[in-house]
């Protein structure tokens, strides 16, 4: 069954065309990767997904259900969480504030304005498994926006988790990170994928991260899709070597 | 890699001493409050000071929780503040002789209106919701000084007074007795903050939290965004709705002048003052500008001035506000 069904979706913005025609289909508890030059329209075509903003021509279906006009708070409701290239999180509250407000909106509490001793109770069990699962436990209560950089890019990702997506769309995970923490992300990316069987699609420059988690991979250039294909196939393409691996070489 | 034990350890120390510290905050706040009609006097106060102090206090409370914790700036918050005073002074003029109905009615005049008014501003942001705001108030302060055969126009609204509390086997004469009247107030405050509190505390006070935060973020977790500002901003409107039928009760007018837009920048100011990060600041805020208004008003007609210093001053060397400077830089 598919997850997202993309059907040649567009975005402009005046006279530059960000995505082109670009069609996607991932099916569940797939791990696609998006790759493509810098300005190729990776981030662009996350935006249109996850309902940033419409696109300009185009269809996006998720789970059978057609959200191509869907404000962005309601697809997250049906599951569809992200996380963003440049890192979003709520700088003055706790690791722990952080990941409990998905955790309550994924719980149906985000208009109530109480909270009952067993819902705290439950709601408090499900942010300390997720800070568990990102590795963040021990810093729970540290405010967010003083910790290392690759600590918030996993607080980001925990965030997300907390409202127990079924699609999970990571915009460059591993974004200005060292080697340690790229292994870090990359261990929990794959964690998630393969023991708790998310449906992911990352968008991701680092080849290394790529090759390795990826079941398939959709390279975008210039707003187009280039190609798409395992990652053997994407390794011996011959455009995908001119326009973006020899590139990077 | 032993020493994110140590730290978290000494962070949990910490947060004991820090919430045992802000339980000790909260008991002296409210003796403070309840002792108010004792303590004053001696210090050369008088009890009409402390109950303005608490009406005043409430509504710059009422424009914090859009601004200190929603992160919305409204500049028109006196006009449900007057629109809460004038729907007292009618409900007292024209419906019936009760305290409480009169309150009742101003604060559903104020909600009401700032729950319609509200749908039409969300979608604005920063500078432009403010300006729009102002220019909601500022129409409700021209009705108000032009409709005068209803409003009383420049006058104000004249003709009501508070009404004894009626329990049936006996009165209370919140009138004429003004330590009474004091803690009839201070009993309506405590509801109204003590509400406002459990809100803040809550999963849907948590998103308004989260929308100050990082807007973007609130909404890609699920938060319909302009949906829960109109909430908030509602919930401050009847607040201060509440906020502005008690104070024409302690006036037994209405005035047009409590819906102009520089009323608006006086609850910011009282708000900005005394630390809009903190829940308690705006009071503290307040009781400063009553205070000062009330001594310097006597002595200068330009008393506004040196209040205007004082915030000057304030904002330069205490940017978090009085109360922020005193207090942790997390709430709850
Ligand atoms: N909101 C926007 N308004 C105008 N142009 C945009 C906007 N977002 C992206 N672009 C443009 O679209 C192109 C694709 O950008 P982006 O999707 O961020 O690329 P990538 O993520 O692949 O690096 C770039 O030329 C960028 O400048
Ligand atoms: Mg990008």
């Amino acid at each position: 069954m598919s997850v997202l069904d993309i059907q040649r979706v567009s975005k402009r913005f005046g006279s530059l065309i960000a995505v082109q025609d670009v069609s996607l289909n991932v099916q569940k508890g797939e791990l696609r990767a998006i790759i493509g030059p810098n300005g190729a329209g990776k981030t662009t075509f996350f935006n249109l997904i996850s309902g940033f903003f419409a696109p300009t021509a185009g269809t996006i279906a998720f789970d059978g259900r057609d959200i191509t006009s869907m404000p962005a708070s309601q697809r997250v409701t049906l599951g569809m969480a992200r996380t963003f290239q440049i890192t979003e999180i709520f700088p003055e509250l706790s690791v722990f504030e952080n990941v409990r407000i998905g955790a309550e909106v994924a719980a149906g509490f985000r208009l109530r304005p109480w909270i009952s001793r067993a819902e705290k109770t439950e709601v408090d069990r499900r942010v300390t498994d997720t800070l568990k699962l990102t590795g963040l436990e021990s810093k729970a209560d540290r405010r967010v926006g003083e910790l290392a950089h690759g600590d918030q890019r996993a607080a980001e990702i925990a965030m997300a988790l907390a409202l127990q997506p079924h699609l999970l769309l990571l915009d460059e995970p591993t974004a200005g990170m060292g080697d340690e923490e790229t292994y870090a992300i990359t261990q929990l990316v794959r964690r998630l994928h393969r023991d708790s069987n998310f449906t992911i699609v990352l968008i991701e420059h680092d080849m290394r991260v790529v090759f390795h988690l990826a079941d398939r991979i959709t390279v975008l250039d210039q707003g187009k899709l280039l190609a798409e294909g395992t990652p053997a196939e994407i390794a011996a393409n011959d455009a995908v070597q001119a326009a973006y691996l020899g590139k990077a070489a | 890699m032993s020493e994110p034990v140590k730290t978290s350890l000494s962070l949990k120390h910490l947060r004991a001493l820090g919430s045992q510290y802000r339980g000790i905050a909260l008991v002296a706040i409210w003796a403070v409050l309840l002792l108010a009609p004792y303590w004053m006097p001696p210090l050369g106060g008088y009890t009409a000071l402390g109950t303005r102090v608490l009406v005043l206090g409430l509504a710059a409370m009422s424009v914090n929780f859009l601004l200190g914790f929603t992160g919305v700036l409204s500049f028109g918050h006196a006009a449900y503040f007057g629109l809460g005073a004038y729907g007292a002074g009618f409900a007292l003029k024209f419906l019936a002789p009760s305290t409480p109905l009169s309150i009742l009615c101003g604060m559903l005049l104020g909600g009401v209106i700032g729950a319609v008014l509200g749908a039409l501003i969300v979608r604005r942001r920063g500078v432009y919701f403010a300006m729009v705001t102002i220019a909601f108030g500022q129409v409700f302060y021209y009705i108000a000084f032009q409709w005068s055969s209803v409003t009383g126009g420049d006058d104000g609204l004249r003709g009501f007074s508070r009404q004894p509390l009626d329990f049936g086997l006996f009165t209370i004469d919140i009138l004429s007795n003004s330590n009474a009247f004091y803690y009839f107030v201070l009993f309506c405050f405590a509801i109204a903050v003590g509400v406002m509190g459990f809100i803040l505390r809550s999963p849907l006070g948590r998103t308004m939290i989260a929308i100050r935060e990082n807007e973007r973020r609130a909404r890609f977790l699920g938060i319909p965004v302009e949906r829960h500002i109109w909430i908030a901003f509602t919930l401050s409107c009847f607040f201060i709705g509440f906020a502005g039928a008690l104070y024409a009760l302690v006036n037994n007018f209405a005035d047009p002048r409590g819906l102009h837009y520089s009323q608006s920048g006086d609850f910011v100011m009282m708000a900005v003052m005394g630390g809009m990060r903190t829940f308690w600041g705006p009071l503290l805020g307040a009781a400063v500008f009553v205070v000062l208004q009330d001594y310097l008003s006597s002595v200068t007609i330009n008393w506004m001035s040196f209040v205007g210093l004082l915030f000057v001053l304030v904002v330069l060397f205490f940017p978090r506000g009085l109360l922020g400077f005193i207090g942790t830089k997390r709430e709850q």
